[in-house]
This record gives C-alpha cells, sequence and structure tokens, in this order.
C-alpha cells in the first residue's frame, strides 16, 4: 500500500554535503519510498532489537513507566526510551513479537506501534550529524583562541608580539580551516562542475583567500591578519548549516515512521497453506486471504466469502459496499465483516492502487518548481558579491598604480564583509524555531519549503469523509425509535464489529440502555447480524437483505419478526475542531472550497453546517486534481487538506498539502505536513505561523542587507579592518538569531 | 613578556582538552536524546547508576 515503485524513479534526495544546502529536498515521497519496500522484505521481526513508536509519551514518568512495564514483560533484556525521538528500542528474546509488547504498553495506558528497525537505525544519518558537530566544534575551539590572540594585537601588540600572534593564529587557523571548510569547497566544488554560482562559491572564496592572504601579511610582518575572521566565517556557517541539516533528519525520520507504521504484507494461500508475503510479491492468479479490518493488498475478485467493504479512502463514499463471490475489489479498500478470498487479478504496477500513484509521480512536479526564498537570496546575492569584489580589485590596482598586495586586501576584506553568515542563518534558524513551534501544536512539516509555500496560501480546498469527518459514523435518528428497537439493534450490533453496529453499540451504552438479551445471535458477512428475541427472528444489516428502501445517506435497518423495518440513519462525525479550522481560515480572508467523492445530499449538509459556501460533490480523483490546476490557473495558491487515496494527486498538484495521521500512506507521502492529533483546528495555526516565519525569513535578509549596505562602502574605500569585520560578522548573525527566537 | 611563552601553550593545551572531551561526548552518543535526558535527571531511579 504504498507509492514506493512510481516515486522510486525520482529517488535522489540531495546529500547535504555535495548538493546546495538552500536546496530543499525535491520529493518528499522519495524519502519515504524505500522503507515501506525494506518493511515488506523484512516480514515478521522477532528477538531482534524493536522499535516502538511512542507517540504519547511526553515526560520523566513517562519514561520510568515505560521501561519498567517492559522489563516486567517475560524475555525483555533491556528498555530504553529516546524521547526526542518518541520512540523505545527493546532488546529482547526470540519468543517476544512487538504485538505482545504493544498489548503490554497499551494495558498502562501508552499507544505504541511497531516500526521497522533495519530502517530505522539510520546510522548514516547519525554519521553526518555528528561528522557536522565535530567540525562546528573543531572551529569553535579555534575561534575563541584565535579571538584572544587577535583582541591583544587590536590592542595594540606590536612588532615582534604582532608577528608571533599572527604565527601562532596561523598555526591553529590553518588546519581548523582545511578540516571544518570541508562541506563548503566541496558543495562550491559540486556547484562550479554544474557551472552555478551557489552560495558556497563566494564563502569558500572568501575563507581561502582570507586565509591566504593573511599568511602573506605574517610572513611580510603586516598589521592586518583575517585569521580569526576565516574561522569565525567558518563557524557561523556551520552552526546555519547543522540546523538546517536538524530540521531535514527530523522531517526525513518522520517520513520514515509513517511509512513505518503500515506494514504491506499479504496472505496467500499456497497449496492449502497460509503464507504471509510481502505485497510486491504478490502476481495475478494467487489467491489471497482477507481477513475482516484489513485492508485488502491488491486487485481481485472474490472467489468464497461474503462482505461489506470500505471504500472511503478510495472514492470518498461513506456507504459500505457489499462485496461477494464475482464482485470486483480494488486495492486500498478495507474489508469490514466477513473474511474473504480472494483471486488476484492484477498486483503491484498494474492495481489501481499504482494507476493512482502514477498520478501523483506526475502532479509531484509542482512542487519540485517551487524555488525557496534562500535560493532566489543566493541567486541574487552570488554575482553581486563576485562583481563587486572584482571590481573593488580592479579599481584599486589602477588608484594605487599596480600595488597587488594592497588591491588584494581590500578584495578579501570586500569577500569577508558581504559573506553571508547572516544569510546562511537567516532561514535555518527561522525554519527550526517554526517546526519546533508547529511540531508542539501537533504538525509535523515533512518538507523544508514547506512553511514558506504554505504562508503563501490563499485558497484552501478540504476533503470531507475522513478529513472534516472523522470517517467514523454516528447514529442520527434513534429518537425515532421506540425503547424496545432501541434495545434490539443494541443488542444485535453488540454482535458485530461492523463500523454502524459499533456506533449503534456506543450510542446504546452512552445512553446506558438495557439491552434484552438475544438467542442465536450470529453475523452473516456481507449482510448484517440476526438473533432470536421472544421468538421472532431480528435482523439489523442492509436494506436488500431486509426488504427495506435503500436510501442515498448512510443507514442501517432493524427488522423485527414480519414487521415493517425501521431505518437507522448514520451521519459522518465532525472532526474536532474543524468548525474552528474553517471559521478561523475564513476569518483570514482565505477562500474555502469542500470537494468529496460522496453523493451530493452528505456533501452540501456538511458545507451548510461549516458555512463552506463552496462546494462539490462526487468528484473522480482526476476532477479533485482539475479543480486544484484550475484554481493554481487562476493565480491561487492552493493548499489542500485530504487523506484518502483520492486526494492524493490533488494533494501533489497542491501547492502545499496537509494530511493528518490517519490518512492512508500514499496520501501522508505526498503531502507536505502532517496533522498528528484528532484535531484539526492546528491547520488555522499554521497558517498563520508560516506567514509569521516569512516575514521573519524577510526580516532577517533586511538586517543582512543593511548590514551589508553600511559595511560594504568601508570595505571599498579600504577602512575595513578585521576588527570591524569580526564586530560586522558577530552583530548581524546575533541579530539574526535573536529575530528568529520571536517567533510566537 | 615571557610568562606569555607559558600561558599561550598552556591556554591552548587546556582548550585542547576540552575539544578532546566535546569529542568523547559526541562519540559516546550523548547528544542523541536531548530531551530524555533531560527528564531523566528528574526521576530518582537513576540517581545510584545511570541506565546504560
Amino acid at each position: 500500500m504504498s507509492v514506493a515503485p512510481a516515486a522510486g524513479r525520482l529517488t535522489e534526495a540531495p546529500s547535504e554535503f555535495t548538493d546546495e544546502h538552500v536546496s530543499a529536498s525535491a520529493c518528499p515521497a522519495c524519502l519515504a519510498a524505500p522503507s515501506a519496500e525494506d518493511l515488506a522484505r523484512s516480514g515478521d521481526i522477532k528477538g531482534a532489537r524493536l522499535i516502538l513508536s511512542l507517540p504519547t509519551a511526553h515526560c520523566a514518568v513517562c519514561i520510568s513507566d515505560v521501561e519498567r512495564a517492559l522489563h516486567r514483560h517475560p524475555g525483555v533484556r533491556s528498555a530504553r526510551v529516546n524521547l526526542t525521538l518518541k520512540r523505545v528500542s527493546v532488546d529482547a528474546e526470540g519468543t517476544v513479537g512487538a504485538d505482545d509488547l504493544i498489548k503490554t504498553l497499551d494495558g498502562i495506558g501508552y499507544e505504541a506501534h511497531e516500526l521497522d528497525p533495519g530502517l530505522l537505525s539510520a546510522t548514516e544519518t547519525d554519521r553526518r550529524g555528528r561528522d557536522l558537530l565535530m567540525r562546528i566544534g573543531v572551529s569553535g575551539f579555534a575561534m575563541m583562541n584565535i579571538m584572544l590572540l587577535s583582541i591583544s594585537v587590536w590592542s595594540g601588540a606590536e612588532a615582534a608580539t604582532r608577528d608571533l600572534f599572527h604565527w601562532i593564529s596561523a598555526a591553529i587557523a590553518l588546519p581548523t580551516v582545511a578540516f571544518a571548510g570541508q562541506p563548503f569547497f566541496a558543495s562550491a566544488w559540486n556547484s562550479l562542475k554544474a557551472g552555478r554560482l551557489g552560495m558556497d562559491v563566494p564563502i569558500s572564496l572568501a575563507i581561502i583567500l582570507a586565509s591566504s592572504i593573511s599568511v602573506f601579511e605574517t610572513m611580510n610582518h603586516g598589521h592586518h591578519a583575517y585569521f580569526d575572521a576565516a574561522v569565525m566565517l567558518t563557524f557561523f556557517l556551520l552552526v546555519g548549516r547543522y540546523l538546517d541539516y536538524r530540521t531535514r533528519a527530523v522531517a526525513r525520520s518522520a517520513a520514515e515512521e509513517l511509512a513505518a507504521l503500515e506494514v504491506p504484507r499479504a496472505t496467500v494461500l499456497r497449496d492449502g497453506a497460509e503464507v504471509v508475503v510481502p505485497v510486491n510479491e504478490l502476481a495475478p492468479g494467487d489467491l489471497i486471504r482477507v481477513r475482516p479490518g484489513a485492508r485488502i493488498p491488491a486487485d481481485g475478485e472474490v472467489t468464497e466469502g461474503t462482505s461489506e467493504t470500505d471504500r472511503s479512502l478510495l472514492t470518498g463514499e461513506s456507504l459500505p459496499v457489499y462485496a461477494g463471490p464475482g464482485s470486483k475489489l480494488n486495492a486500498g479498500e478495507v474489508n469490514l465483516t466477513g473474511p474473504l478470498t480472494l483471486r488476484v487479478i492484477a498486483a503491484g504496477k498494474d492495481s489501481a492502487l499504482h494507476r493512482m500513484a502514477d498520478l501523483v509521480a506526475m502532479a509531484e512536479s509542482a512542487k519540485t518548481r517551487y524555488t525557496s526564498l534562500a535560493e532566489r537570496a543566493a541567486r541574487a546575492y552570488s554575482p553581486l558579491v563576485h562583481i563587486l569584489s572584482f571590481t573593488a580589485f580592479g579599481v584599486w590596482m589602477w588608484l594605487t598604480g599596480g600595488d597587488l598586495r594592497f588591491a588584494i586586501n581590500i578584495s578579501a576584506a570586500v569577500l569577508i564583509i558581504t559573506c553571508p553568515c547572516a544569510l546562511g542563518l537567516a532561514v535555518p534558524a527561522v525554519v527550526t524555531a517554526a517546526s519546533g513551534k508547529l511540531f508542539r501544536k501537533g504538525l509535523l512539516i515533512k518538507d523544508g519549503t514547506a512553511l514558506e509555500r504554505l504562508a503563501e496560501v490563499d485558497t484552501v480546498v478540504f476533503d470531507k469523509t475522513g478529513t472534516l469527518t472523522m470517517g467514523t459514523p454516528r447514529p442520527e435518528n434513534l429518537d425515532a425509535l421506540s425503547a424496545e428497537e432501541f434495545g434490539v439493534a443494541a443488542a444485535l450490533a453488540s454482535g458485530s464489529s461492523h463500523p454502524l453496529a459499533r456506533a449503534i453499540h456506543d450510542a446504546a451504552q452512552a445512553q446506558a440502555l438495557a439491552v434484552p438479551r438475544l438467542e442465536d445471535i450470529r453475523e452473516v458477512p456481507g449482510y448484517g447480524v440476526e438473533g432470536r428475541w421472544n421468538g421472532q427472528v431480528v435482523r439489523l444489516g442492509r436494506a436488500d437483505w431486509l426488504g427495506a428502501d435503500a436510501g442515498a445517506a448512510t443507514a442501517t435497518h432493524l427488522r423485527i419478526g414480519t414487521a415493517h423495518p425501521v431505518t437507522i440513519r448514520f451521519a459522518d462525525q465532525l472532526r474536532p475542531g474543524a468548525a474552528e479550522a474553517v471559521r478561523a481560515l475564513s476569518a483570514q480572508g482565505k477562500r474555502v472550497f469542500l470537494v468529496s467523492g460522496d453523493v451530493e445530499g452528505a456533501v452540501s449538509a456538511l458545507a451548510e453546517r461549516l458555512g463552506i459556501e463552496n462546494w462539490h460533490a462526487g468528484a473522480l480523483p482526476q476532477e479533485k486534481v482539475a479543480l486544484v490546476n484550475d484554481l493554481t490557473a487562476k493565480g491561487a495558491r492552493v493548499l489542500m487538506v485530504g487523506d484518502g487515496l483520492n486526494d492524493t494527486a490533488a494533494l501533489a498538484a497542491a501547492h502545499a498539502s496537509i494530511s493528518p495521521a490517519s490518512a492512508l500512506d500514499a496520501a501522508r507521502t505526498a503531502s507536505d505536513i502532517v496533522l498528528l492529533g484528532q484535531d484539526l483546528a492546528p491547520v488555522a495555526d499554521a497558517l498563520r505561523v508560516a506567514v509569521q516565519a516569512r516575514r521573519r525569513i524577510k526580516e532577517n535578509f533586511a538586517i543582512s542587507i543593511v548590514y551589508n549596505i553600511v559595511a560594504v562602502p568601508i570595505a571599498l574605500i579600504g577602512l575595513a579592518t578585521p576588527l570591524a569585520a569580526a564586530l560586522a560578522m558577530s552583530t548581524s548573525s546575533i541579530t539574526v538569531s535573536l529575530n528568529s527566537l520571536r517567533l510566537k | 613578556m615571557g610568562v606569555i611563552a607559558f600561558l599561550i601553550p598552556i591556554s591552548l593545551i587546556l582548550g585542547g582538552l576540552g575539544l578532546l572531551a566535546f569529542f568523547w561526548s559526541v562519540k559516546a552518543r550523548q547528544y542523541e536524546d536531548p530531551k530524555g535526558d533531560s527528564e531523566r535527571i528528574l526521576s530518582d531511579e537513576f540517581d545510584d547508576h545511570p541506565k546504560s
């Protein structure tokens, strides 16, 4: 159940060091894509180190609770909670399965999900983060020591003392620059090879030029050496790069985790025995078993068993559909009541699910077309800096009549002063602060440029089933039933796990209803539940089974004996915060649309309830994409909020997209932001924070431009000393970082 | 001024020791779970021996 193979073609996530650090990952789907496949291959993992995700853990007590409970579990050797990642890794004997541990944790009130350890160990990313930290440590150490020596030079050390201090500085700075500057040099070299002038070219040039001119000056007993500037530049930029890396690593592990939650396996009947295999090993003609509650892994035809299927994630229909021998089912539908045996018609690339994934892959390009603020800034900035520096060099060569040493000094000073310390920190600092803020509100940012794109949104398109509504029905007209009928319905409903039956059962429990005793309760898969009450046959189920009229709305029917059937209608329960979110978005002046694949009645009722004027019912996936593209063509920036497979293409085509955690993983993969909680209200908040974050980024750019406007003329006329450079660099970096933290 | 011949090497060595300690802490994976570590400090369960 994943878009893996389709997205796999694009799997070339840019690596941190070799590519521009400002370039965002081209497609979020690619990051998650391999994980689903790995998972499928891994099969049932027993005995290895188990990793469980703990979305609700948040405090010291949670740590002790979880670790103690797991320790007490027989066969567990050790357990350790990582609160930052909200995971627990367990070292256990071979007999312990993840399911047992999940049950144990559920018993003490912690929700847990199995994650694939092979997939999440992510040693490669760990190594990179540690590598960057080391470089920061080295350059920080060097910067402090050189600064100490530089201060004595600035305060008036003379002749031999100054030379000595310069030599010591050189001895510290040169190895430091050679080691800590590598990420910039590698990236600059790559962009030069590709014929581009990225942000890292002027950075590398400034570092190298500053170091070499300083060595030259030191040898010739010069007054000014820029060792401190070169190392400080490296330090500040590495900090920016580390923040950037951290945000992306968190996003990547989140994407992996979401993919790891859904394990695509299928039960195949081979020579009469049931074998569990990864979904991508299914072939047409295979017989597969689908138990009630499971998702159908491949397109197929029912050969045995009757049931009902929920295809709301595929089409948005809220009404369950009958399935019996001969019916054709699509991958992605959920089997509701009875076990089914399917003959696979199409699996893998040919299945309906994959045709949908192809649609997504095509739409994905909309996202990659976006150029981030940082990229735009870098594009304008790099040529300007080079031109300035070389012009200064040329003009001073001419003015001084060929004083090479002086001209190079000026040229290096210009490069150092203009160097984008603040620019390099401006975006990562804001994005880190904003993602942290949104994470606490329950929103997970999966893509680096998602915040910026979200800030531009002026139109919001909502899906209905599963997004604005919970996708769980609630009985609507129980008042119309007599207490007797309600009691019988509740008693019958308790015998089934069908969502409608569970809804009736829950409603009865909420009212503390006295449920009469029934005899011979049995579920007739695909039809309903049957029992005997006071000698009469009572049935709860589909309209055609009881001889009732099937309406357009979601409904079930009750018949007692030979009496006329009673209809119990259901309405989908509104997602908490949905009304608030729609209201807040309208208040922010955004246009709100509702698009659903469901029938007109259900959609219009919901639109009226939420005060949404623009709604479309019965929309096919292609029509949803068409609507989004249409709005985009008219100049709107669309935010798509949806959860179903039928929304996936629209999610990918939209300018920005959000999906709830309950969504199908294909939908979550296609969207930029995942809503972790049930509540929809943070969506409006996210837009507000995104707008604020974009404003902060722009302010930060403005601050660095102001610094440059003040400092560059000073450097150009040759008055910039190493002291001035150090002051300008550190004040601008600190102002920018502080400004980023102002995010509310 | 002769004193700087001692002072500078001493300050560099001390700083270098700090740098080595930092290297060790990175290698020992002490930055893997900053949030968890700040919470664990509150629990008296780990007072006698820290959890490995």
